[in-house]
């Protein structure tokens, strides 16, 4: 391997989809043996790249060179065949397969299974012991948790024999003690003379692990530095085109009265399993709860059950009011009449109607406000001017309330929600992954909203799978675990190891605590949930 | 009910239970892939016309069968082109090809025979002859196990046998080889296989086929194996006992052959009145019996035998996505 042929060279790479151009002109070098970072925000053309480059995608120009050799990639298997493997961030396996049937899977000896599965289950083994990619062949990918399926991911493309490895935005899922394993996983893959491209939008991540990092924004590439010559304002800038703060500028908090208190809140759903187990939390004015955990540990049925379209035992008291769980009173309308306002978890499914235009969606949930109606009719004129003012104010764009929503990008989109929400002037905000698929100028907007609204004296439930906004918006963090509250922490006497041990049900955070032992506590968890279902 | 009466119902049951078998397995294939077949009335209904008229026509009911297997690969291939390669709503697509198999069925079997939408009679070569197995008669006498083999093992026709066969052969081609690891695959998340890089389409279209093939075999059983002749509208929503049977079976071929077995024993006491008086001590209604596999498949639909889940990409085209 000569050091000087790039593994990896892209040559005048575009590609448009109608009149997107998703990639203009793209050019890159990816040295053998590195780990090349790829950032950029939501739409800059990352994932649409490394499509072209995996065969998903035909690119309309431009060329492409794998160790040097001009190279034509037009579907998965050429891919496959040039040596490249891919990561998704939604992961491509079977559910109800083992792990070997995934692994095996288009990659067949013979037309027999049998002696596949042998061979696979052998070279696992040897993979395994390689590379720190431990895993049981035999279990079912539903029954194993998202680090461990990642891994299996990785384990599918080494097995094709890739040497090139593509992963996009591998940490979204993972904890970051699991994280910090891939990390490890990815560096010693590199050490055995692999290339990998990172894809990611967290600076934090192409810090810390990549050799070199290129920034893309709207299509095109605007550099590529090596990473240590660089700093995360610089690359933050690269992305955005103007200078960002990184850092969430507020003032301590100063909180008043109790708003919301939630006693001993149980929660048992459609299968039978126990999602809250006694949640017990309280917000006051002008305060921000952080609510941090791995997604799928209750906090959605937290949000669900406050929001009002989820039923369930215990007490919910609002400015010292009780609220009806379980009657003809637990709706979500009666709670947004009460003062609750919620920007929901999934914006596509919960928070928007996608179809359904800009000014539309304004309105939702508050359709039936007499501004909003003449008579029985609703009064569209009003409702739009209404739209068109808080698109305004919340500099949605294109601001234009007549488009439908599903034609916004991700942050205009969550500016929508957002705006809905925060102006009608609630006691309390129930926001769920604020800036998930956000783009980094508008996750400054709207964590600048979200401070100025407990400035106002309100109270806000924030909940976050990225422990960055956790820490950094919160003024009181709580950390759940299947289905309860692993503790409480001030952000100025925490940080992520610790977070990140109460996230994984660890609760005496003091002592060192090994991966493995992690793990086994993750395991524990996920058996006992299966039984129950 | 003595012996020899209960070996006849279970005979009996054998011969109902083939076409729905062979129904059944060509579903299974199908939805294991993710295409949803409701279309296995109307793809044995056209092989049932098809392989009556042209065994009738040419006297040879293997040659009539082969157009039987032609007409249902036929609706298979537009139920393909529809759901897969212009991915179509599967409800839609199947039920259009059971009203087109009901309809064009009847005209031209009465513009080509005139006799009211029927086929001729067929007999002599134009049927599927039952075929006894070896030793029949020296075994015959053997006390159980003679009758046995005798009356319920041997002297079915070709078709029967190929439906029991086809159990075990569709358990292998499913778990044993690397065709059914990849056609389970495509039915469950075929984002895994196409970027596994294997063709999502090409494998659908195989399912499609295979189904269209074993449909094609149900329906010729109907009309030269279990009947003498074409009739019209003669599946009599076997196909549709079939799916429920798929349900009931956990799209699972060992499963499948209870399933229908369960069916065709249900088909086969309609059948005898006087059996069922005589071991129930009283009379019920022969509608009641013949309404029973009926029942049986809105029990079974409504989701009173558990929870089935069918293949998770069941119904729904690919469309790619990142």
């Amino acid at each position: 391997m000569t050091d000087h042929t790039p593994a990896i060279e892209l040559k005048g790479i575009s590609k448009a989809f109608g009149p997107v151009q998703a990639n203009k002109d793209i050019s890159i070098r990816v040295m053998p043996g590195t780990i090349h970072g790829i950032i950029g925000e939501n739409g800059a053309g990352k994932s649409t790249l490394m499509s072209i480059l995996y065969g998903f995608y035909k690119a309309d120009a431009g060329e492409i060179f794998i160790n040097g050799r001009l190279t034509q990639i037009p579907d998965s298997q050429a891919a496959i065949r040039a040596g490249i493997g891919m990561v998704f961030q939604h992961f491509k396996l079977v559910q109800n397969f083992t792990v070997l049937e995934n692994v095996v899977l288009g990659a067949e000896e013979g037309a027999m299974l049998r002696p596949s599965l042998a061979k696979a289950r052998r070279q696992l083994k040897q993979l395994a012991a390689e590379y720190e990619l431990n895993i049981d062949p035999d279990a079912r990918i539903e029954d194993i948790g998202v680090g461990m399926q990642q891994r299996v991911e990785i384990l599918k493309a080494l097995y094709r024999q890739a040497d090139i490895l593509i992963l996009d935005e591998p940490t979204g899922v993972l904890t970051p003690a699991e994280a910090d394993h891939l990390f490890r996983i990815l560096k010693g893959l590199r050490d055995q003379g692999k290339t990998i491209i990172l894809i990611t939008h967290k600076l934090r991540e192409i810090m810390e692990i990549t050799d070199t990092v290129s920034v893309m924004r709207r299509g095109e590439m605007t550099a590529t530095v090596q990473t240590a010559e660089t700093s995360p304002p610089e690359l933050a800038e690269l992305m955005v085109g103007r200078k960002v703060l990184l850092q969430v500028e507020k003032a301590p908090a100063t909180p008043g009265k109790t708003i919301l208190e939630v006693e001993n809140l149980r929660v048992i759903d459609s299968k039978g399993v126990e999602r809250l187990r006694g949640i017990g939390i309280e917000i006051r004015a002008g305060e921000i709860l952080g609510l941090a955990g791995v997604a799928g540990n209750g906090q959605s049925e937290l949000l669900e059950v406050l929001g009002g379209y989820r039923k369930a035992k215990g007490k919910v008291r609002l400015n010292g009011e009780e609220i009806d769980l379980t009657g003809s009173k637990s709706d979500a309308r009666t709670r947004r009449a009460r003062g609750i306002a919620h920007v929901p978890e999934d914006r596509h499914h919960e928070g928007l109607i996608l179809d359904f235009t800009a000014w539309e969606n304004v309105a939702f949930g508050y359709h039936d406000k007499p501004e909003f109606n003449k008579g029985v009719f609703m009064d569209n004129a009003a409702i739009k001017a209404d739209a068109a003012a808080k698109m305004e104010r919340f500099d949605v764009r294109p601001p234009n309330p007549n488009l439908a929503a599903k034609n916004f990008s991700g942050g205009n989109q969550q500016k929508i929600v957002v705006a809905r929400e925060i102006e009608r002037n609630p006691d309390l905000l129930l926001i769920g992954q604020p800036t998930r698929g956000v783009d980094i100028g508008a996750i400054e907007f709207i964590h600048e909203q979200i401070v100025a609204l407990r400035d106002m004296g309100k109270a806000v439930l924030l909940v976050s799978v990225e422990l960055d906004e956790i820490l950094s918006l919160s003024d009181r963090i709580a950390v759940m675990f299947d289905g309860q509250i692993m503790g409480e922490r001030l952000p100025s006497e925490t940080d992520e190891r610790e977070l990140g041990l109460l996230m994984a049900g660890i609760t005496d955070t003091d002592k060192p605590h090994s991966e493995a032992e992690i793990e086994a506590n993750l395991a524990k968890k996920r058996a006992s949930a299966a039984k129950e279902a | 009910m003595d012996f020899l009466t209960l070996l006849q119902v279970l005979d009996t049951t054998i011969r109902l239970a083939t076409p729905l078998l062979l129904a059944c397995l060509a579903g299974l294939f199908s939805e294991r892939a993710g295409i949803f077949d409701i279309g296995l009335e109307g793809k044995m209904l056209a092989s049932a016309f098809l392989t009556a008229a042209v065994a009738a026509v040419t006297g040879s009911v293997l040659i009539g069968t082969l157009a039987g297997i032609g007409a249902a690969l036929m609706l298979s291939g537009i139920h393909g082109l529809a759901s897969i390669t212009f991915r179509g709503n599967q409800l839609i697509s199947g039920v259009a090809i059971n009203f087109l198999a009901a309809g064009i069925t009847v005209v031209i079997a009465q513009s080509w025979f005139g006799q009211g939408g029927r086929t001729p009679q067929l007999s002599g070569n134009a049927r599927f002859e039952s075929i006894d197995l070896p030793f029949v008669s020296e075994i015959r006498d053997i006390p159980v196990l003679g009758p046995i083999y005798a009356e319920l093992i041997s002297g079915h026709t070709l078709l029967v046998y190929v439906g029991l066969l086809m159990v075990p052969l569709t358990w292998w081609v499913l778990f044993r080889t690397r065709f059914g690891l990849r056609l389970r695959a495509v039915g469950e998340n075929p984002a895994a296989v196409d970027t596994a890089g294997i063709s999502v389409v090409g494998l659908r279209f195989a399912a499609v086929a295979i189904c269209g093939l074993l449909t094609g075999l149900a329906g010729a059983y109907l009309s030269t194996g279990l009947q003498a002749g074409f009739v019209k509208d003669m599946t009599a929503g076997r196909g549709y006992i079939a799916l429920a049977a798929l349900i009931f079976a956990k799209w699972r071929p060992w499963y499948a052959l209870g399933a229908c077995l369960l069916f065709g024993f249900l088909q086969a006491i309609a059948l005898r009145p006087d059996v069922i008086e005589g071991t129930l001590g009283f009379e019920v209604g022969v509608q009641l019996l013949d309404a029973l596999p009926y029942i049986l498949t809105v029990v079974i639909l409504a989701g009173f035998v558990g929870r089935a889940i069918p293949p998770r990409a069941g119904g729904e085209p690919y469309v790619k996505e990142r």
